[in-house]
């Protein structure tokens, strides 16, 4: 048991060793630790916000869903009303037409009546004359008599 | 292992000395024909001491080149590894030596954070040297006792003693650094009023000035001794403890020349007496840390 230099020697290698972790290995080493520490509570925290958002963009996308299902159920709807009235407008269009066109059918039958009965009184009313003049045995003058003949075609 | 018990053991606990032998010192070499021989120094000369008696004779002009070699060597070691860890240090996931490394260091600034109340940069990285230095010097006491001697015989050195905490001087000398710390510590925080206060004025304490006054010796005495004790326990401690473990393994090596029987019962103790001391180098490493920890801790306190 020697008390001697070494003491001296033990004393200075220790303050050296303890600068040097001091100065070159606690700070790198314990920043280190420390930061990827809170990184792994960010990407903790990270994680749990994202299943939160998960969770979120589920319940939204199921609600989009039923939402455009409905939707879609609505157009289906309109879509077949819209068909049942275009069906009936054509079936009123097509009588309205029908109709239209057996009133100008009938209106153009009765321009026929009246025109072949106007002929038929206009030649009548020349027979007339013509029999009359061959009864008289002179013609008539159609001048003279055009009153008579007139009443007379009236009468027709 | 030649000669008797008495001259293994004293051989195994010699330190290999290297210093400076006075003027007139009468060196003995035993001669080849087993004749001593003497020769009187003329002068005080720088050399390496050849036996106990001649480091004796060194006083305190010598440095035990073994202790302080391996201290020193292990030390570097624990640097080298412990640097190149904190250059590879990144926020990414730590693999191997990286994490034992860190598992070493958030285990001394736990217990840093536990134990020290005050603020102070230089505790934590204190603390992490002492453990992991002293931790290795007791390392040392699990190599068998006769391993390193040999190889370094094989080359001439006649000494070696490898583990460093086995020499006061190296734990002596830590502890001395640390209570110089204390004092220091002590005087900065409380300033040298406080510090006095602090000597002169505990555990007798009275409100009458006369009385006090007579109680101010007897504190200081009592608290000198206290402070002054804590350095040098701290040194024992540890030195106690590992010269006598040492000394135990020593004691049963001795058997392994005894024949087969007790060379294979100290075979057996060996290994039980290493796995135990597994426990107790750990330990003693961890009480220096802790009671540095403790006496920097109470230096920081202000009454």
């Amino acid at each position: 048991m020697n008390i001697n230099a070494t003491l001296i020697g033990q004393i200075i290698t220790f303050a050296i060793f303890v600068w040097f972790c001091m100065k070159f290995v606690w700070p790198p080493l314990l920043s280190a630790m420390q930061e990827r520490e809170k990184k792994i509570a960010d990407g903790l925290d990270a994680a749990n916000r994202a299943e939160r958002d998960l969770e979120l963009a589920k319940e939204k996308a199921a609600s989009q869903l039923r939402e455009s299902k409905e939707k879609a159920a609505e157009i289906i709807e309109q879509a077949n009303k819209r068909a049942n009235q275009i069906i009936d407008e054509a079936k009123e269009t097509a009588r309205a037409e029908g109709e239209r066109l057996i009133a100008a059918a009938q209106a153009e039958v009765g321009q026929e009546v009246n025109r072949a009965k106007e002929a038929l009184r206009k030649q009548v009313s020349e027979l007339a004359v013509t029999g009359a003049a061959k009864i008289l045995g002179k013609s008539v003058d159609a001048s003279a008599h055009a009153e008579l003949l007139n009443t007379l075609t009236e009468e027709l | 292992m030649a000669g008797n018990s008495q001259e293994y053991i004293s051989h195994h606990l010699t330190n290999l000395a290297f210093g400076k032998l006075p003027e007139g010192y009468v060196r003995k070499h035993v001669g080849e024909n087993g004749h001593v021989e003497t020769h009187t120094l003329e002068h005080s000369e720088w050399t390496i001491a050849h036996s106990k008696e001649e480091a004796a004779a060194m006083g305190f002009n010598a440095v035990h080149l073994d202790s302080l070699g391996w201290s020193i060597g292990l030390g570097l070691l624990i640097m080298w590894i412990f640097r190149s860890a904190a250059k590879r240090a990144t926020t990414g996931v730590p693999t191997g030596m990286q994490n034992f490394v860190e598992m070493i260091v958030e285990f001394i600034d736990n217990t840093v954070k536990e134990a020290f109340h005050g603020r102070n940069p230089l505790v934590a990285p204190l603390s992490l040297t002492i453990f992991t230095w002293v931790f290795m010097m007791n390392f040392m006491d699990l190599i068998p006792v006769d391993v390193l001697p040999a190889i370094f015989g094989a080359f001439g050195v006649h000494f070696m003693k490898v583990v460093p905490s086995t020499d006061v001087n190296i734990t002596m000398g830590m502890s001395l650094t640390v209570f110089a710390m204390m004092i220091f510590y002590s005087i900065k925080v409380k300033g040298i009023s406080g510090f006095a206060g602090e000597l002169c004025l505990q555990p007798f304490k009275v409100s009458n000035p006369v009385l006090q006054a007579v109680f101010v010796p007897i504190n200081l005495f009592l608290e000198s001794v206290a402070l002054i004790a804590k350095p040098i326990s701290l040194a024992l401690r540890l030195f106690g403890n590992m010269y006598a473990g040492e000394m135990i393994f020593i004691l049963i090596a001795l058997m392994f020349s005894a024949g087969a029987v007790l060379g294979l019962l100290g075979g057996v103790l060996q290994w039980a007496w290493a796995v135990f001391h597994i426990l107790v180098i750990t330990l003693q490493a961890f009480i220096f840390m802790m009671l540095t920890i403790v006496y920097l801790s109470m230096a920081h306190e202000d009454h």
